[in-house]
């Protein structure tokens, strides 16, 4: 903004000065909102940190370490070792189920689907997305659990042998399965969301390029495609990571929860510390609340750290492609 | 052709062995067919194409494998939900109702999510607004990168710490006790960073000649803004809103911690615990009770009713502003 003459003109210079005063106090306003929503980021920490205290100097060192989750009893005995394995064990089986069909759902759309069915499928992948997850957790326990019923049964008897597929106790229904699945149809469609986007920046002339030397379609996504993608997929992924992570109503709906270690997935068990939250809070004490506050700080922790690895990973590659790296 | 033949193929099979079932039929007719394809194309066109035929036909079971979910979803809660809702479910609350009564309803509920999605409005869509307007029209260097970083970040916000820290810092520090209004604090948290991005995106599409226009005439910068950029951006800005307020309303697990549910009607919702609709979902859901089940499917069948309009309605209005 031009600084105004103030010898010659006096009106126009108070002119000049109320503009810049409007601008400042806007411009203002504007910084305040931004800073507003940084210091929200600290606060989160900073509060939960300091109710978190209390249940982190009664069990100390034994909150990782311990499995089991009495807060309230005398003496208090908990910790978040089953459930900071529940949380992690499922959400990468939700990946290694999702994973494939949201990239080639996303592929389809931007690489062989006409335009205008490449715009409409995106939007059913919306939908997907607006789906509450207590609509997707109900759905899960009544329409989901039993129908996963028959496939899990068949791979345990068949490949059994396999520890991860194994079932000792032959009923079936609520595993850590049937959650992951449920999770992974709720992140489906952050994954092919943005893994679309990613597909999109690609520059057309890779692809002619490749076509104009003979490649079939399939070639051409596989060498001209996927290369220039790779690390905005792999950012697509972890934010669908951080989003299955921190999930917490559908797993609560459909875990029947236990609180032990164990790679068996099929068997029915299993929690994560975000449902340990939902279904623990109403029940629980004083201590019982600080504890189940200590257990979201390490959730918050965890999510934090994927979700920004997952941030700069994303920006990178569309610095990358926008060409200013 | 080969499709056809696929099919044949394990009709055969199921009538030789001793598979069954609808779902198996499919899944090995499919593999039939993708073995069949595979052989023919390799036989006739030659190993590169067979190749291309086998990964672009997973490609688009793949699409469609990921909307089998959906449909799935929304077909099994309208079945559901068509039976076990009646015009009681909205104008009664689940005060004085028995365990196993077939009685009572969600008027309590909408109430109260009605307030709390009112009051996360009012809270985060000015200062998300703001915050946008800052990155796009003011944000240089390092402050504006962080805070851009930051709301990415704090999209990935699980629901659940929000509610977390909202119980923190305003049940148990500052003593306030559960309430509608602390539940709309923590939607709000949730809803801030996705109206900071929707808005960020539509900003970034007003022409820089409608500022330049505006600044030759003399228009300082922030009345420019004010009555230049937001008119030109309104439509694509109240997508966005509408988008984010049909997200949060979905939204159960902050409300467990923040407004806690109550079984009766209170319009208040500055003080006393509040019920909301998906939480009146989850509580319901969890209930051995066939009633009770009957009634999350009923409440189910509104929320997702209420959240699927508001998406439609922000896409209609999306498709009319390009239009014009």
């Amino acid at each position: 903004m031009a600084v105004a003459a103030p010898t010659s003109e006096p009106r126009a210079s108070r002119r000049a000065r109320d503009v810049r005063r409007g601008d400042r106090i806007f411009r203002g306003l504007t910084v305040g909102a931004g800073l507003l929503i940084l210091g929200l980021i600290v606060a989160i920490a900073v509060f939960l940190v300091w109710k978190a205290l209390p249940a982190l100097r009664t069990a100390g060192f034994h909150f990782f370490t311990e499995k089991t989750w009495f807060p309230d009893a005398k003496p208090a005995k908990f910790g978040v070792a089953a459930l900071a394995f529940g949380t992690v064990l499922s959400s990468v089986i939700a990946l290694v189920l999702v994973v494939p069909v949201a990239i080639g759902a996303a592929l389809t759309l931007t690489e062989l689907a006409p335009r205008r069915l490449g715009t409409m499928g995106g939007y059913l992948v919306d939908v997907l997305a607006a789906v509450p997850s207590v609509v997707y957790g109900l759905w899960g326990v009544y329409f989901l659990v039993p129908r996963l019923i028959p496939m899990q049964r068949w791979l345990s008897d068949h490949v059994g042998f396999i520890p991860l597929f194994h079932n000792t106790n032959n009923t079936f229904g609520r595993s850590v399965f049937a959650a992951s699945a449920v999770l992974a149809i709720m992140i489906l469609p952050i994954i092919a969301a943005i893994s679309r986007e990613v597909f999109r920046q690609v520059p057309q002339a890779n692809r002619e390029a490749a076509l104009a030397l003979g490649a079939t379609r399939w070639e051409t996504i596989r060498m001209a495609v996927l290369p220039p993608s790779r690390s905005g997929v792999i950012g697509a992924i972890m934010l669908g990571l951080g989003r299955a992570l921190g999930e917490t109503i559908a797993v609560a709906l459909v875990l029947a929860a236990s609180f032990n270690i164990s790679f068996r997935i099929f068997e029915p068990g299993g929690n994560t510390i975000a449902a340990n939250i939902a279904t623990k809070f109403g029940e629980a004490g004083s201590v019982g609340r600080e504890a189940l506050i200590a257990s979201g700080l390490v959730l918050f922790a965890i999510t934090l750290a994927v979700n920004m690895a997952a941030r700069a990973v994303v920006y990178r590659s569309t610095r990358i492609a926008e060409g200013k790296v | 052709m080969i499709g056809a033949a696929a099919i044949g193929v394990t009709a055969l099979l199921f009538t030789v062995t001793e598979l069954q079932g609808v779902l198996d039929f499919l899944l090995v007719a499919y593999l039939v067919y993708l073995a069949g394809q595979s052989a023919v194309s390799y036989v006739v066109e030659g190993a590169r194409s067979a190749k291309n035929r086998l990964a672009l036909t997973l490609l688009i079971s793949a699409l469609f494998l990921a909307l089998v979910p959906l449909v799935a979803v929304l077909y099994y809660t309208l079945q559901r939900g068509l039976q076990a809702i009646s015009p009681g479910f909205f104008t009664h609350s689940m005060s004085g109702v028995g365990p196993l009564e077939n009685a009572g309803g969600a008027y309590h509920a909408i109430i109260g999510t009605l307030e709390q999605v009112l009051i996360a409005s009012i809270i985060s869509i000015p200062i998300g607004l703001l915050a946008a307007i800052y990155i796009v029209e003011y944000g240089r260097g390092r402050l504006a990168y962080w805070i851009r970083f930051f709301v990415d970040v704090m999209v990935g916000l699980p629901s659940i710490v929000a509610g977390l820290f909202i119980f923190a810092f305003w049940v148990l520090a500052l003593n306030k006790g559960f309430s509608g209004f602390a539940a709309g604090m923590a939607l709000a948290i949730l809803m801030m960073p996705i109206v900071v991005r929707a808005s960020e995106e539509m900003l970034k599409l007003v022409p820089n000649d409608l500022r330049e226009a505006s600044y030759a005439l003399g228009v300082p910068r922030w009345r420019t803004i004010l009555s230049v950029v937001l008119p030109s951006a309104s439509a694509g800005l109240t997508t966005g809103i509408i988008l984010a307020v049909a997200r949060v309303t979905g939204e159960t697990a902050p409300l467990l911690l923040t407004a806690f549910g109550f079984d009766a009607i209170r319009t208040n919702p500055f003080s006393g615990a509040q019920s909301g609709l998906p939480l009146f979902v989850f509580n319901q859901a969890g209930s051995a009770f066939a009633v009770a089940v009957a009634r999350a499917w009923a409440g189910a069948l509104t929320l997702i009713t209420i959240v699927l309009l508001l998406t439609v309605l922000a896409r209609l209005l999306t498709r009319r502003n390009r239009l014009v």
